[in-house]
Formats: structure tokens, sequence, C-alpha cells
């Protein structure tokens, strides 16, 4: 057992803060600090700097494109990027499509998006859950009927992240109605602009509208956009969770937010003090950070023992309540932190960062909205009550 | 960084956790607690395996060992529910001499501790302090080549049969105030040293200790006259950081023996464990375990670091959590277990007791938290 950081790991971290600080623009960075809305440009263009460094894409094997870092080496990417203020980079694609394509994909799949997830001219997203298909998503019902070298889809897609910027979708279809519901899925590369495929946003809780539905009216997808064999996609589709399963963590937003709480505490005041200087507003901020402590050297163990060649699939479980559940109280201590103006709401500052003045000051403006929208964390990517029954499952082993 | 235990690690782990399935019973811990059998007849298998001396360099008679050799022992106690006073001798006493004491000192005393032929512990905290080592009221007076010690010290662990201690003691200056308190190594022997031992709720024996008039050399000095407070910090984080990680074994075993029983006891016609209610507590005290265990490793990473601002933040963070999360794993425990679990007879009301009385030990989780609070 070593504790210490290797003094590589150590200079590496240097290096990515380094980067960070000076490759990021800093209008994406002050958008992405200020918890302002992100446009689609933002995401692209840090995704094509990182690319030109050879950071394009952190978990792919050199192979493809990627770094070849060790997990240890990801985490501290990602960790500099969040805290550096960097736009996150799009899971879909890099995370998620891209192991499947290739594990599961035939070369010419391989070589025709693969190179094209890396520098952005694709932006990917998810057709997973549908209306009656959320945790449970076996039960998904979107028919893909084969017809000479097509597959016919009709049904409906639902919670797509991003659906609106992306040009192309990968979708679970369920191609045969016999059997189990896990027997006849089947997994689909979508062009987002084939005819009978539409997108109407979903407004959200913090009046964004990130996530949306999908709905799929006849569109004719290439069977050559099968991936692996068909009525086989559940197997994909359990590879793909089990895939960089650390992630789930969320350490880069937990300490991107800790430290956004502890600047926005040191500089807010009640009664003439710093809002830091409160004790008891000064004993939540220690509360959360010992938790983030905690969440991130469960993390740098779970990541160790997963190099060492350890199942960590109940750990990841942990990992993700637990980043979820920091998140959400982090989210909830920085509207604390702006007291009374966490009120006032600015649509318009949201997009622009201009308008009307903020009371309280701009930097506070974001903040309500914020913890609003964190209530996401700990329901998507399988809700939270989801991954205690498979950590009870494991653990009392009935 | 490399979480993963080396060949000599799992050895260590492997040696102690044998001893310990073999001759550790909970039947026999209970003997043990109850004074029915002496705890003493258990020192020698300590030493045996080399524990005694961990922390003790390998000059003089010690296995050199580093903190997380400590934390492996400790954990593998805490499964135990060993009751003998091995982190106050081995952990915070043996240490302590080591770094602080005199060439004299060192010699004389460090290899028979390392070959349980001597037990020496740390008496620091004294009534009205609650968990401050600064508060030192025992005052030490220079009498021409000799010090006076007069004062009183509080539920110390291990005095009873303990041949010296290690008594803090305020040279100048008020209590409350790190300045001026210096160490003593004090024979247990000496005239004017009165023990009165009880029980406690976890089945140790602590010590009130009152000291009148106890009349040592200079020689008895640990450390320079006045400066003594840094090294009883550190050794308390190190005492602290042990007992994090004991108590992640403790919450092992508790979890283990939770798990056992929603498989096994039936109500409704179905196992109890097949009801979500219930899994999920199950599941919670599983990540609250995880966690303490990282927190554990991190006060033990952190206990050797020259930055003391590191090592007192990682060393609060881990008591902190480690304090709460242990009482919420007992108190789940006893939960899960029903009627059952709120008997003397079960093993899961001690392990309970003894998450508590570890929060309760070098500081409880609001104490922690104040200090990680002050070092934010």
């Amino acid at each position: 057992m070593d504790l210490r950081e290797s003094p590589e790991d150590v200079a590496f971290r240097g290096e990515v803060r380094e980067f960070v600080a000076t490759h990021l623009p800093p209008e994406i960075r002050e958008r992405v600090l200020g918890f302002r809305r992100v446009p689609r440009e933002d995401y692209v263009t840090w995704q094509r700097i990182l690319h030109q460094r050879g950071w394009g894409a952190p978990g792919w094997p050199r192979e493809f494109g990627g770094t070849g870092w060790t997990a240890r080496q990801r985490s501290i990417f990602e960790e500099e990027c969040y805290t550096g203020g960097a736009p996150r980079q799009m899971p879909f694609g890099l995370s998620m499509v891209a192991p499947v394509i290739m594990k599961f994909g035939t070369p010419a799949q391989r070589e025709h998006y693969l190179p094209r997830i890396l520098d952005f001219r694709d932006w990917w997203c998810q057709g997973y859950s549908e209306p009656g298909a959320g945790s449970d998503l076996a039960s998904l019902k979107t028919r893909a009927e084969r017809r000479g070298d097509v597959y016919v889809l009709n049904g409906q897609k639902t919670w797509t992240s991003f659906a609106h910027y992306a040009n192309m979708i990968f979708c679970l279809v369920r191609t045969r109605a016999e059997g189990k519901p896990q027997q006849g899925i089947s997994f689909l590369l979508i062009d987002m602009k084939t005819p009978g495929l539409r997108v109407r946003p979903i407004k959200t809780l913090d009046q964004g509208a990130d996530v949306n539905e999908v709905f799929l009216d006849d569109v004719e997808v290439p069977v050559a956009n099968l991936v692996g064999e068909e009525d086989r996609g559940w197997t994909i589709a359990k590879y793909l969770l089990g895939h960089e399963r650390t992630n789930i963590a969320g350490i880069g937003m937990c300490k991107r937010l800790l430290s956004r709480l502890k600047a926005l505490a040191a500089g807010e005041t009640r009664r003439g003090r710093p809002l830091l200087e409160d004790p008891r507003f000064r004993e939540k901020v220690a509360r959360i950070e010992i938790q983030v402590l905690s969440h991130e050297w469960s993390l740098m163990r779970v990541i160790s023992l997963e190099q060492a060649g350890r199942d960590v699939s109940t750990e990841a479980s942990m990992l993700k309540i637990r980043g979820s559940e920091i998140q959400q109280h982090l989210g909830a201590l920085l509207m604390e932190c702006a007291g009374p103006h966490a009120l006032h709401y600015s649509p318009e500052w949201l997009e622009t960062g201009h308008g009307e003045e903020m009371p309280g000051g701009a930097h506070l403006a974001g903040l309500a909205a914020q913890y609003f929208d964190l209530r996401k964390v700990a329901i998507y990517g399988g809700t939270n009550e989801v991954q205690r029954n498979i950590i009870a499952r494991a653990v009392v082993g009935l | 960084m490399d979480f993963t235990y080396t060949d000599e690690q799992s050895m260590l782990a492997e040696a102690v956790g044998r001893w310990l399935d073999a001759d550790y019973d909970f039947a026999r811990r209970r003997r043990l607690a109850a004074g029915e059998e002496s705890w003493q007849s258990n020192w020698s298998q300590y030493a045996d395996l080399g524990l005694l001396g961990l922390n003790v360099p390998e000059a003089h008679g010690g296995m050199g060992a580093t903190s997380i050799e400590a934390l492996i022992v400790m954990q593998a106690l805490g499964r135990a529910l060993a009751v003998e006073p091995y982190l106050q001798n081995a952990l915070v006493a043996a240490p302590l001499l080591a770094r602080a004491g005199t060439n004299t000192q060192c010699e004389a005393w460090l290899a028979p501790l390392a070959s349980g032929d001597k037990r020496v512990v740390v008496a620091a905290y004294e009534p009205g302090g609650g968990y401050d080592l600064e508060h030192v009221e025992t005052r030490a007076t220079a009498m021409g080549d000799d010090f006076a010690l007069n004062g009183r010290k509080s539920l110390v662990i291990g005095a009873d049969g303990a041949d010296a201690l290690l008594v803090s003691a305020r040279t100048s200056g008020n209590a409350g105030d790190p300045a001026g308190i210096s160490l003593f190594l004090v024979p247990t022997a000496s005239f004017g040293v009165t023990l009165e031992v009880a029980p406690t709720i976890d089945g140790q024996r602590a010590a009130e200790i009152s000291l009148r008039d106890v009349t040592v050399p200079a020689a008895a000095l640990v450390g320079a006259v006045g400066r003594g407070f840094e090294e009883l910090e550190l050794a308390i984080d190190r005492g602290t950081a042990g007992l994090c990680a004991e108590a992640v074994g403790v919450m092992e075993k508790l979890l283990e023996m939770t798990a056992e029983h929603l498989r096994t006891r039936k109500q409704f016609g179905q196992p109890i464990g097949a009801f979500q209610a219930l899994q999920h507590r199950a599941a919670d005290m599983a990540i609250a375990i995880e966690q303490a265990r990282s927190m554990a490793l991190l006060a033990a990473a952190r206990i050797d670091d020259p930055d003391r601002r590191e090592r007192r933040r990682a060393v609060s963070a881990a008591k902190t959590m480690i304090g709460q999360s242990g009482r919420h794993v007992g108190e789940q425990a006893v939960h899960l277990h029903g009627g059952m679990g709120m008997t003397d007879d079960l093993a899961v009301g001690w392990y309970f007791k003894r998450l508590v009385a570890i929060d309760l030990t070098h500081g409880d989780a609001d104490h922690h938290l104040e200090q990680f609070g002050a070092l934010l």
C-alpha cells in the first residue's frame, strides 16, 4: 500500500491545471463557474482544444486515438477540468457509444464513427428511457421491424439529454416481442435527420431544457447501423453500464461545487461578517468538506481496486449514491449563500450574462436554478433506490 | 497510489486474523471483559506476533512498521472486539517515547515494551477538560533537581497494571495554554499516585488518577520543559487514527452479523432480508462502512505528515465521520436484529457499544468537526 500520490501523477495534475488555465477561453470559464447556460459551441470548442492537445478521449486506448491514461490519471484530469471551469466532456459519444462501437462494432463502423466522436463532428445522444421504461429499462416498447435493408422504427424515447444539440442518437429498440423482455432488444445507430424523427424539449425545474422527448414515426434505419447481433442489445446495454463505472462518482462536480461554496461563503457577508465566519454556516461547510474528502478517497480506493482486477460494481453504486447526495447538498448550501437574493430569477441573465441588474450581484443569479437542477442527479443513471437494491443484493446476498 | 496490501501486509493481516479467529471468540471476549479471565494472558500473544513493538524502531527491538500496519492490526482487533489496552500501549505511548524520549529512556523502556515485559500508557485528559489536551491543571513544580506533580487525570484506559504513566503536567502557564505543558514518565508505584479503576460501558477498564506530591527526578522528563504539547498531540492523533481503523473492523463485523440475520430470520413466510425497507438500511450501513474505510486510510496516510495542518485535518475529518457513521451503523445493526438486538446475549450490542465508546474517545464527532472547521 502506498498512499502518496506518485510524483508522475503530481506532475500530471500540474500539467493539466496549467493547460486548463491557459487554454480554456475565459468567457466559457465564466459561464461554467457562474452556473449559467452553456451553449453548444462551448462544448464543441473545448472538445476541439482538448483533441488538438491529444487529450480528446481520456478513456480510450491509444490505438483509437485515446490517451491511454490510467484510471487515476483520468480522475485527476476530470477534477482539474471541473475545478478549472471547463464544460464537461459530453459522455454520450466519448464514453458511451464509442466503447460499444470499439467492442461490438464492425470495422466499417469503427472507422466511420470513432474519429467523428473524437473531434466532435458528431454529437451523440442516448435513446434509452421511454415513458413506460425508466428504472425498468428492459420493458421498453419502441418497435423496430426489419423490412429488407432497413429497420422501421415506431415509438418514443424520453429524458434524452441534449437531443436538441445532437446529430446522432444510439437507441435500444425492440426487435422481437416474444420471450423475456431482455431477449428481444437491439442496439441501433441513428442519424437524427432521418425523416420521421422529431425532438421536443422538456422544460425542467431550472427553466432550462437540456432534456427532450424523441418521437420515432416510421423512421427507416439501415440494417448496417445495427451494432452487434440482432436481439442481443441487452448485453451491449449492460456492457455500456459497466464501462468506466467510476465516472459516476461525479468527483469533478463535487470539487467544483465545494470550491465555489468556500469562495462564495468567504465573500458574502451577514451582519457585516463573512458568511464563512458564522459558526453555524462554517460548521455546514466543514461537514460537507469532510464528505467530499471521504468521497474522493473512496473513489481513489475503488479505482486502485479496479486496476488490480477486482469487480467494483457494488462500490460503483455506492459512489453514485454518495456523489449525488453530496452534489445535492452542496447545491443547497450554495443557494443558502445567496440568502434572499436566491429568489431573483433572470432567464436572460442565465442565457447571456447580461440584462437586468441582479440584486446581490450577478454571481448569485444561477444558484437557485442550480439547486433545482441538481435534484436530477439522484434520479438519472439508475435512481439511488435502484443503486441501494444493487448494494443490498451484494451485501445481504438474497 | 496503491491501496492494495503488499505481501508483507497481507501476511500480517493473516497472522493477526488467524490468532484472533482461533483464540478470541465472543464467549472468551465476554469473560475477559467481565474480569473472569485476565487479559494479561493475551499480552504475550501480542508480543509474539511483534504487535507491541509495531511502531517502535527496529534499533529498540520493535518492528519499525508504518501507520498502514497499525491500521491493519487495529482493524483486525476491531473485528474481534479485542479488549486489551493495545492501542494505548503500543500505538500511543511507545511511539511517543520513541520520538521524544532521551536515549536513556528509550534504552530502558522500548525493548521491554516491545517484548511485553513492561507497559506504559499516556495520562492526558483531566476532569472538566473534555477532549482538550491543552486543558492541563496538573502542576509540575521544580524542586531542586526534582519535580513534584500534583493534580488529577481522568479516564486512563489500561492504567491498572501499567508500569509507568506518561503524564502531561503544567510547568508554566494556565489550563488551556498549549505552551508550558511538560511530559513526565512516572512509575505507577510512585508514592502519591492513586488509581481508582472502574469499568467502562464497552468492557474496558478506566482509571481516575490522582497525583499528590509525586516526586520524580528531572530524568523523568520526556522532551523539553514546557514543550510537551506537540508530541502529546501527535501521539493522541496516532491513537485516534488507530481508533478509526478499529471502528472499521467493528463495523465490518456488525454488517456481516446483520446480513446473516437478514438471510436467516424469517417472518411472514420469508427471510426478512427480502423486504426492501430493511435492504436499504443494510445498504446504507455498507455505504457508511466504505466511507469509514476510506477515512481510516486517509488518517493513516497523513499521520506522519510533517505538515501539522494536513495531519490534523485528516485525523479530525476521519474521526468526525467515523464517530457519526459508527454510531449510525451500530444503531442500524441493533434495530435490524429486532428484539434480540436489545439483549446482552448477542454480540451485536457489544460491538455497538464499542463504536459508541470509540466516538467518545479522543474527541467525539462534534469536537473534531470543530477542529476541522478551524482548519478549513
